[in-house]
This record gives structure tokens, sequence and C-alpha cells, in this order.
């Protein structure tokens, strides 16, 4: 990478260097493959496991460099570090698993424990490396917050490939994944290996985890993980659309991120990378049809104001905005209005005949009743 | 017609004591469910019932004791098994739809990594309509009545194609139209041969559903065809342990 700062427009086409492209696309595929796991890890609720796993792959990170050193090798080789990365941080995961199982400890607790005391011992070895002749040389406080521009070529494409696995492994195990993270009693019923696919699971997460180190850095490596997939969730009720616009999107802000880190060389990747993310999310809160906010506060909010008018029609009296929407006009109810109270008649009977053919999730009086309940009404009739 | 003694017994446990931390929730446990015949178990809350269930399927700590299911132990026969979980231990947000759930039901044939084809799709969707749920397919399974939920765990296990199956309160909150078509597929898989044994929480409806009853309460106090089994001091005992009236005595 030059000094020269170069321009967004340039970044984004693909114009700014073959390094910057490149970075930018294993960036893009590290995205992809962290939104794929991601969504998975959401689902079974290991969240808060990846971000132990990821703080603890910081002493890993000294100890492998220095190891290198003193064995002759090249102690800033990526696969070394990232090979020292994945061991202390599956061993911190370990570790928080086996508080769980051996003590009282509750798992957000244990996991808590395990990820601060290995990242502050990774820490102090950092700060102890430096003081060696060739520690200060060693780049490693890059991996903290992440620094893509401090990758070449070679190493990125190495990433993106890693990457691109990761996600074609995710996509064999699609159904088995979905079938532990929904029903494990039922999959342990069935005879499914549950404790080995969820090491298989976890064992992904740790290698999506230890791939991104470099571009996003440790401490935020989670927020790649479980941003694209929370967002996700506002937008689809399917697995497969989750997955797939998941991956869509951490590709997208990963992409943002390492573009941003382009234009911008001296700002932390993994922070331009979670911000894009984040803003994705924020926009998904807000504005998606059925979860978002905006969407719930609307529904919610005039819930209760749609009930009391509708009442109030039906015992032949007005309401404060009846006439405003439409539902009462000259003294008495409008075609609206009167359809309004019969809907609300017909919740009337339902509720009092048979309240368990009701789905959750429907608003009261208000919604319109689903088809199999109508039946139930009409059935009883007879 | 033969007696049922003399055929083997889809669900056989003997000595079977269980404890979850410590704490024991069924008592050296001896019960020996008939070949022919719908089977229920009965008892007051805690009784430990979903937790015999669990136990024969290998998802609980045995601390004594085996149970036998279709005449072998549960790790040979899981493939023709079906589980049907109580309703309030499923998230009923997971992204899946009801065919979904009920293609769940094929996996064990299916394998791990082949796609689901068409066939696959179409034998979940007779399932569904087995249950009377072929227009609901594509739902969220949270935006489905309580009765059309266990219609489609009740899908699920038609898919499996087992040979026992077992539920774990299948009728419990929900409305008439889901009760009667659950029944009636129970009657069906019966007729077919398949061995179905429910854990029930009505005492009224026992005698009017079931050929055969269980009383449990850590320990199993009765087992017979309902009207022995439910004889006014065996639900006195059972009932009267954890401080509950069950409401067939509530009139006295």
């Amino acid at each position: 990478m030059t000094g020269a700062e170069v321009g967004p427009v340039e970044v984004l086409t693909f114009r700014a260097g073959y390094n910057t492209g490149v970075v930018m696309a294993g960036a893009a595929a590290l995205g992809a493959a962290a939104g794929g796991v991601g969504t998975f890890l959401l689902l079974r609720a290991r969240a808060m496991a990846a971000d132990a796993v990821g703080h603890a792959t910081l002493p890993g990170i000294v100890l492998a460099f220095v190891a290198a050193g003193l064995l002759g090798a090249d102690g800033r080789s990526l696969p070394v570090l990232l090979a020292g990365a994945a061991a202390t941080g599956m061993l911190g995961m370990a570790a928080a698993e086996a508080l769980t199982r051996s003590t009282r400890l509750a798992p957000d607790a244990a996991i808590a424990i395990a990820l601060s005391v290995s990242y502050a011992i990774g820490i102090v070895l950092l700060s102890w490396v430096q003081t060696l002749p060739q520690g200060s040389q060693g780049g490693l406080e890059s991996f903290i917050l992440g620094q893509a521009a401090a990758l070449s070529a070679s190493e990125a494409v190495g990433l993106g490939v890693a990457a691109l696995v990761a996600l074609a492994v995710l996509l064999a195990l699609f159904r088995p994944f979905g079938l532990l993270c929904f029903d494990e009693d039922h999959a342990r019923a069935r005879g499914w290996p549950v404790a080995r696919l969820d090491a298989a699971l976890l064992a992904l997460g740790v290698l999506v985890t230890v791939l991104g180190l470099q571009t996003v850095g440790l401490v935020l490596v989670v927020a790649l993980l479980i941003l694209p997939a929370v967002a996700a969730r506002f937008w689809s009720e399917r697995l497969k659309g989750i997955f797939w616009l998941s991956i869509a999107f951490g590709a997208g802000g990963a992409f943002l991120g390492a573009a941003a880190s382009a234009v911008w060389p001296r700002a932390p990747t993994g922070a331009s990378i979670v911000l894009a993310l984040g803003a994705v999310f924020a926009a998904s809160l807000l504005a998606a049809p059925r979860r978002g906010i905006f969407a719930e506060a609307f529904r919610r909010g005039t819930a209760g104001w749609r009930l009391r008018a509708a009442r109030a029609l039906q015992a032949g009296r007005g309401y404060p905005g009846a006439a405003l929407v439409g539902w009462r006009r000259g003294g008495r109810p409008t075609a609206r209005g009167a359809a309004a109270v019969a809907r609300l008649e017909l919740w009337d009977r339902c509720l009092a005949e048979s309240p368990d053919a009701l789905p959750a999730g429907l608003a009261w009086g208000i919604d319109p009743l689903p088809p199999e309940a109508l039946a139930q009404l009409g059935r009883r009739n007879r | 017609m033969t007696a049922d003694t003399s055929a083997a017994s889809p669900f056989e446990a003997s000595g079977l004591t269980v404890a979850w931390g410590g704490r024991p929730v069924l008592w050296n446990v001896d019960l020996r469910l008939p070949a022919r015949g719908l089977a229920a178990v009965v008892g007051p809350n805690g009784a430990g019932k979903s937790t015999l269930f669990k136990a024969a399927l290998g998802l609980a700590p045995v601390l004594t004791g085996q149970v036998r299911l279709l005449g072998e132990p549960v790790a040979r026969v899981r493939r023709r098994i079906a589980y049907m979980p109580q309703r309030n231990s499923v998230d009923w947000d997971f992204p899946v739809s009801a065919r979904d759930v009920t293609a769940m039901g094929l996996y064990g044939r299916v394998g791990w990594f082949r796609r689901l084809r068409r066939r696959d799709l179409e034998a979940a969707d007779a399932a569904l309509d087995r249950v009377g749920l072929g227009n609901y397919r594509h739902r969220q399974i949270g935006q489905l009545s309580g009765g059309q939920q266990q219609r489609v765990f009740l899908a699920r296990a038609l898919a499996q194609q087992a040979e026992l199956l077992l539920l774990d309160e299948p009728f419990s909150g929900i409305d008439t139209a889901s009760e009667a078509a659950i029944l009636d597929v129970l009657g069906e898989l019966e007729g077919e041969g398949r061995h179905i044994v429910c854990i029930h929480h009505d005492l009224r409806t026992v005698a009017a559903y079931f050929d055969h009853a269980t009383v449990l309460n850590a320990v199993v106090m009765a087992s017979g065809p309902p009207a022995e089994a439910l004889a006014e001091d065996t639900l006195r005992r059972a009932y009267d342990a954890s401080g509950l009236k069950p409401r067939a005595l509530a009139a006295e």
C-alpha cells in the first residue's frame, strides 16, 4: 500500500491497485463466511462463546510469535500466528465450558471470566514481547483492532479461500445444523451425534474468528459473526432466507469496511467494518416491515385506540378520532366502521367458544380472524 | 384376539430410577405396556411422566434399571421411534415452516448431505395432509394455533414412519378440531400395527380415548385398563401426594 491517499471511487471500483482489490475481496469472502456461521451461532445462542474465543486468541498469537522466533522461523508468518490463535482460542472456550459444567456458574459468567482473564494474559504477554528486540517490529498489536492494510495480497487470497471452504462445509451441514439449533432433544432421540455437531459448529466459529483476526481484530470479530445474522433476522422468517441474507450483509459490510480502510489507511479496519454492519443493523431494526420497531410501534400504538373505538361504535357511541379515519360520519358508523365492529363481534364469539383455535401473535379484536378459527365457529353453530 | 401378554411389549421398564441433579424423579419403575391399543400415562405435574419418556430415549440420566423399546435397547431402534415433546419446550419463533418441521422426520432416511428432493417434500406434504394441515405447509410455526402446532409435530412423527410413537401431552391446551384430528390419526396408526404411548393430562378423557392407563407419581401406582387403573383410591394416593385434586374427584 502506498502512503498516498486513494479516492473512494477508485477503491470501490477496484482501480486502486491489485493489493487493495484482493484485500477487499478477501474481506468480503470472510464476511460471507462469518455471516453464514454467525446465523447458526446466533440460533444456537453461542454468540458470547464466539467473543470468548476472540479474546482468548491474544495469548496464542504472542506465544506463537515467540515460539517461531526461538525456532528460527519467521515469527510474523500469518499461518503460524493464526495457528497459535486457534489453539488458545479453543482453550479459552474449553475453559468456559469446563467452568459451566463443573460449578454452578451460569454460562455467561463463565464466558466473561474466560474472556477477560485470557485477554489480560495476552496483554501482559504482548507488553513483555514488545520489550524484546524483535517484538516491537512484530506488528502484533494490529491483531487487536484489525489492520487490513497489513495484509499482503497472498495472505488475503489465503484467507479468502479458507473462508470459502468454511462456507462450503457449512452448506454441506446445513440440515443437521438446522435440526440441532431447532430441536436438540429430537435430534438426540433420533440418534444424531449432537455433541459432535455442536463441536463442528464451534470449530467453524473458531476458524472464522481466527481468519478474521487480521482484518477485523480480535475485540470486534464477534460483531462480524453476529451483526449480519441479527440484521438478516429482521427481514426473513425462513432459515434459508436468513442464512443467505446474513451472508450478503456480512460480505457487503466487510467489503465496505475494507474499502474505507484503503481510503483512510490509518483507520482501524475492524471498527470500519463493524460500523458498516452496525448501520445495516440499525436500518433493519428501524425499517423492517414486520419486525422493525417502527412497524411494531405503529401496530401497538394503534391497537389500543382501534379496540376502544370499535367498542364505542358497537355501543352506538362515538369515539375521538373515529370520524378522522372514516369509521363514523354524521353520528353513525360508516361501512368501514361497521366492518370493524363486525370483526370485534367475531372475536367476542371466538374467544367465548374456542379460544384454543387462535394462533399467537394476532391483535385480539382487531386483526382478521384466520379461516380455521372462523370454521370452528360455524361448526359449533350446527 | 391373542392376549396382550403373549405379544412383545413395545415399552418395558424394569427397576428404573432417574434423578435430575441428585433429586430422584422416578423410583424403581417397573412397567410393561401392551402391544395393542392406545396407552396413556397419567399423573400429577412433576410426577416424572416426561422424564419416563426421556429416560427411555436416553435423554435423562438413569441411576439404575433399564428400558427396552420394541424389545431392544434404545440405541438399536432409534430410527423406529418417534418422540413428540411437550409444547412449551419448543422455540416457536424459530424460522421454520410447518413443512420444514415435518420434513425433519425424513432426515434419518435422507442422510446428512443430500438435498431434499421433490419426493421428500411430497412425503412431508402428505403427512401434513393426513393431519389436516395441507393448507398450512408454508406457515411459520409460531403463526399456527396450539392445536395446529401439535399436529405439525404429529406430522413429523408420521413422516418418520415410526413403529413406536411417544407423545408428551399431545392433547394439552388445544382446540376441539385438532383434538379430534389427532385422535383419528392415532387410531389409524394403531390400526396399522404401530404402538402409541401418550402422556395425558386430562383424567376425564382417559377412559374414552385410551385402552390402557398407567398412573405414575415417581412410582407406578397402577397399570391396566382405565376402569381398573383409575380406581378412586389409586388416584387419591397419586394426586394427594402432590396436594393436587384431580377434577375427576372434585365433585365429591
